[in-house]
């Protein structure tokens, strides 16, 4: 299998080579004119059925080495290091990504599978797709000579073949663990697909905003993705590792982050460019910035540049992606300054304060947020480089620096969709803003006379003063997204007679996109809410003997026993914990130690009680050494849950933006009588 | 001379709740503070976790127990912050540290990004003035009295269209 394998990488790099060299020459003759021996149309769409084709090669090679997992074929090398014969057969694909060489043949089985489904809908715009297409095999090209030269997957072991091998990564051995990576994955390869319909139109000159829509959607798509992928992340953190909290600022966080924030600022500063025909360089640098910082945070993380506790997938191959980064720069910025007149605004901001300038001003949030997180991933290096002095960038730099401009930005995001497009009054604002500043201040007072002080001993509590200012802030958004639905459903119930809710339904069906939107900035809200609640967690640590109590906020834990248990794959002990609220005894907990037979890697698995208020969070440490008893560490984490809550309305109101409108508006354009109709040809353009 | 009464509501909403909040902050109740809690929060573990000191919970951690028992006794000793933060800066390195100091280069650290942001939003600023006093100044050629009704009508109708209130959207 290994052979065949090999095989497969090598034919795939050999089809995406064909489609990248034989696209770019057919668009060549195309945009030039010339004549060749063969048709540059069929040229083109050989390249693109290459490009099919690696994505069927590409898919073989993967099956191979998931074949080779699942028969324990310990004569390679990947696998006798990342899986052994008691892996439960779901983590055995985990062992697809648990490694340097097979996370990178998943991204390029990911970015194959993306380019095979651009292919195939090549006909919604013929030519923008063959620019697009090509670009794509460029990126696959280079992911398929690093599976080929410098990480190869299917790398036989020298000398004797062993019984067992190493076994996974404990902290991969979690369920999310299985759709985290991909989920991630599905997100930072998938911004391929918008930086090369991005470049493609910009090298053809394309004619209108078609290109827009087109990425628009895939970015969404792929934005979705992401965002799933970061917060199952954060919920994998939050489960496996231990420590209480979720988000710790590793730059392998940091790194899927950044490119999201940039995805977000596109997401929205696109709708510029489709209403009103500005910021058309801004978004093209967009999206040419976030497929950067996806390549970047790769090389972050993989080149050993910077310490992570992702650091499994450290090697050498940070050479590549310089290499690589510097020519995907050099063609972005040639290709930039070659086409730069067709990125012309055909309108520019009519007043500070207007829907546009929140755009734009949202925009500047976003990309100062990335800035921050480069900035505070990249110090370290930095600061050893000039003062020859290594420091840390943890959580209270980023906590000073980033939740700022996060509260600002929450800000924005109820202050945006109140201003009207081009101009606004002071009456108008006045209308808009008093229900929003209302809920502000109301929550400010309600916060103070529940005990949110921002002061302590004298002094400004951080913690407090943010959540106090994100709660306000967040009541305020709330209000003001609430109130835009209500006064559009309170028209539609006028006029249909329907009662308030079908009427918002509707009115949510009518225009998806604008709603949609409003949905994802009450996932938002709701997912600020919840970190906002970890200024107010608790932790207690206590060596717990039987029937001992550990005292929690309004739990009591009473130890009842410890036990042990075994199976192939790991040995297990952990605590029987009654947990009493109000005298009564409420459930059970099992905070779990486990030690994996294979690697001999011990790992917790903490026990979890989710309720809308709080997570009674328990880890079970081990045994103090010197008295034999056991450690037991609980945590009352306020408003967690929230932020998982806060996910599935994020992705409702992605996938509601993502659905076409019930129905469609209307527009009358004058066509010129002698205008040819578009043809889906790849006749015409330029590069 | 009595000063003038406030009449407006708005004025008296707003006294109203700056009065509030100023009672609220004023009943301050202070939780007794822990040393040993903040302090943990703002150093690191070393065993290679990448966490704070007070958060590293991973199974059997050789550095965590050695570095609070450090902790704990210069808090024991009346040591203050700073001394304990060159205490654990001498014996492991500034890594130990959470965050950088604000002296030196570290200093470069925390100014960076709020310069960066005030530079980036005083620059958009200035570009939308410049824009919009262009366009007004752009705007004053021609005479809407000398213009064709037609033109007129058509610019009035997009005006409507796209100033609808809030009806612009997503």
């Amino acid at each position: 299998m290994a052979a065949f394998g090999s095989f497969a990488l090598l034919i795939a790099l050999a089809l995406a080579g064909y489609n990248l060299l034989a696209g770019i020459l057919a668009l060549r003759l195309i945009a030039t004119g010339q004549q060749a021996r063969i048709s540059p149309e069929r040229l083109a769409d050989t390249a693109r059925r290459a490009g099919i084709a690696s994505f069927i090669a590409v898919t073989a090679a993967a099956f191979a080495l998931i074949w080779s997992v699942f028969t324990n074929d310990f004569s390679i090398t990947y696998i006798m290091e990342h899986s052994n014969r008691a892996l439960p057969g779901p983590y055995k694909f985990s062992a697809l990504w648990s490694g340097q060489e097979g996370s990178l043949l998943l991204w390029a089985w990911l970015l194959a599978a993306y380019g095979f489904v651009l292919r195939l809908t090549h006909k919604t715009d013929v030519k923008l797709y063959a620019y697009a297409g090509t670009i794509l095999a460029g990126i696959q090209v280079f992911f398929l000579l690093i599976l080929n030269i410098a990480a190869p997957p299917f790398a036989i072991m020298r000398g004797a073949i062993p019984d067992d091998g190493n076994g996974l990564n404990p902290l991969l051995q979690y369920p999310e663990m299985v759709i985290h990576p991909p989920m991630l994955y599905l997100g930072y390869v998938g911004f391929s697909v918008p930086f090369c319909f991005a470049l493609g139109a910009l090298m053809m000159r394309y004619p209108g905003e078609k290109w827009i829509r087109v990425t628009r959607i895939w970015t969404m798509v792929t934005w979705l993705f992401l965002t799933c992928g970061i917060f199952l992340g954060m919920h994998w953190a939050y489960a496996v590792l231990g420590w209480g909290g979720y988000w710790g600022w590793d730059p392998v966080e940091n790194a899927s982050f950044m490119p999201w924030l940039t995805g977000t600022a596109f997401l929205h500063s696109v709708m510029m460019q489709e209403k009103k025909g500005m910021m058309k360089s801004w978004n093209v640098w967009l999206i040419f910035s976030t497929f950067l910082l996806t390549l970047l945070g790769t090389l972050l993380t993989r080149a050993g540049l910077v310490s992570s506790v992702h650091a499994f997938a450290q090697s050498s191959i940070g050479t590549w992606f310089v290499v690589f980064m510097g020519i995907v720069l050099a063609v972005c910025i040639f290709t930039y300054v070659l086409q730069r007149s067709h990125l012309k605004s055909e309108h520019h901001l009519e007043s500070l304060v207007s829907r546009e300038s929140s755009f734009l001003f949202n925009n500047l949030v976003l990309l100062t947020a990335c800035f921050v997180i480069l900035w505070g991933t990249l110090f370290p290096i930095l600061s050893e480089y000039v003062v020859g002095n290594k420091v840390t960038m943890g959580a209270p730099w980023y906590n000073a620096v980033a939740i700022p401009i996060g509260i600002f930005l929450l800000f924005l995001t109820g202050v945006g969709p109140l201003l009207p497009w081009r101009a606004t009054s002071f009456k108008s604002i006045r209308r808009n803003f008093v229900l929003p500043v209302i809920a502000f201040w109301a929550t400010v007072i309600v916060c103070l006379a529940t005990g949110v002080r921002p002061w302590k001993d004298g002094a400004l509590n951080q913690g407090n003063f943010y959540a106090l200012v994100a709660f306000s802030v967040s009541a305020a958004v709330m209000t003001a997204i609430l109130s835009e639905f209500l006064r559009g459903a309170g028209v539609i119930a006028r006029q249909t007679g329907r009662n308030l809710f079908a009427s918002t339904w509707l009115l949510t069906r009518r225009n998806t996109r604008r709603y949609g939107g409003y949905i994802i900035h009450i996932g938002v809200v709701i997912v600020v809410v919840g970190l906002a609640g970890s200024a107010f967690n608790r932790s207690e640590e206590r060596e717990l003997a039987l029937h001992d109590k550990l005292p929690i906020g309004p739990y009591t834990l009473e130890c009842v026993g410890f036990t042990q248990d075994s199976n192939l794959n790991f040995n297990s002990e952990y605590a029987l914990l009654d947990v009493y609220k109000d005298g009564k005894k409420q459930f059970q907990m099992t905070p779990e130690k486990r030690v994996y037979l294979a690697s001999e890697q011990p790992q917790t698995m903490v026990a979890i009680h989710s309720v809308p208020s709080w997570d009674l969070y328990v880890v079970y440490e081990g045994t103090n050494p010197d008295t034999g008893q056991p450690i037991i560490k609980a945590f009352l984490n306020p408003l967690v849950g929230w932020i998982w809550a806060g996910l599935v309305i994020l992705v409702w109101g992605t996938l509601i933006a993502l659905v076409p409108n019930l129905s469609p508006a209307t527009a009358s354009v004058r066509v010129p009588a002698r205008t040819a109709p578009t043809q889906p040809s790849l006749k015409g353009g330029s590069l | 001379m009595r000063p003038p009464r406030i009449t407006s509501p708005w004025m008296k909403t707003v006294q109203a709740a700056i009065l509030a909040v100023a009672v609220c902050f004023s009943l301050g109740a202070t939780d007794a503070s822990s040393r040993l809690n903040d302090m943990s929060h703002r150093l690191m573990c070393q065993c290679g976790c990448a966490q704070l000191l007070g958060e590293c919970g991973h199974v059997g951690c050789p550095s965590r127990e050695p570095e609070l028992a450090e902790l704990k006794a210069a808090i024991a000793d009346g040591k203050s912050d700073q001394q304990i933060k060159d205490i654990f800066v001498a014996k492991y390195g500034a890594v130990v540290l959470a965050a950088p100091t604000t002296q030196g280069f570290d200093l470069v650290a925390w100014i960076a990004p709020f310069a960066v942001f005030g530079a980036a939003m005083l620059g958009t600023i200035l570009l939308v003035r410049r824009w919009t006093v262009g366009r007004t100044q752009a705007a004053v050629g021609p005479d809407p009295a000398s213009m064709d009704p037609g033109e007129l009508a058509r610019r009035e109708k997009i005006r409507r269209e796209t100033d609808a209130g809030n009806d612009g959207g997503f």
